[in-house]
């Protein structure tokens, strides 16, 4: 899993039948000091996250799968939580 | 999951039993800010987009997963929804670094 920020949301009235009332928010990767953020992508929200709340992002299907209890869902990423507080070590 | 325009069609009469009857369209990856990300690519439609449209593509397993009848095919890439509304922050708005020590997310 990865930690990410929320930095926007997408609405699709045509989708996938897997995707019916989901919500869909864009993810950005967090990184670490002297990295460029880049790598975006979009994600199923699964914990009612919103624009600005930093995640807890689940990238594999299988899980995906599980989490949204889809047995062949075509979902690869699901935003599984919302983080309270991150800590790093100094190095 | 990420962005994809759809640039054009793709028609493919000989192909792997399975995939008859599923719309190739020629797509080109996109990021938030709807930059092209990577080369075009070919991807498999299942909503019936058209040319010009921006649209959700997911891919590997789950884009075989996606197809609607058979979903043991070579297919790796596939359009799963047609986006109507997108609303990005600006780029600066966000701290994206992990700063050393505790931080605390409200």
């Amino acid at each position: 899993m990865i930690l990410g920020k929320v930095v926007g949301t997408v609405v699709t009235t045509i989708s996938h039948p897997h995707y019916n009332n989901r919500r869909l928010l864009v993810v950005q990767p967090m990184v670490t000091e002297g990295e460029t953020a880049d790598g975006d992508f979009i994600a199923v929200d699964h914990a009612q996250a919103g624009i600005g709340d930093t995640v807890l992002v689940n990238r594999e299907g299988n899980g995906a799968r599980q989490v949204l209890n889809l047995p062949n869902g075509c979902i690869i990423s699901v935003i599984v939580g919302i983080v309270d507080m991150v800590k790093m070590d100094a190095k | 999951m990420l962005f994809g325009r759809v640039h054009g069609t793709a028609v493919c009469t000989v192909k792997y039993p399975g995939t008859e009857g599923i719309k190739l369209l020629v797509v080109q990856p996109l990021n938030k800010d709807l930059e092209p990300t990577d080369v075009l690519q070919v991807a498999a439609d299942v909503v019936q987009a058209g040319i010009g449209d921006l649209c959700v593509m997911v891919r590997s397993r789950e884009a075989a997963l996606a197809m609607p009848e058979i979903q043991f095919v070579p297919v790796d890439l596939a359009l799963v929804g047609i986006v109507d509304e997108l609303f990005v922050r600006p780029h600066g708005d966000f701290d994206y670094t992990l700063k050393p020590g505790s931080t605390h997310y409200t």
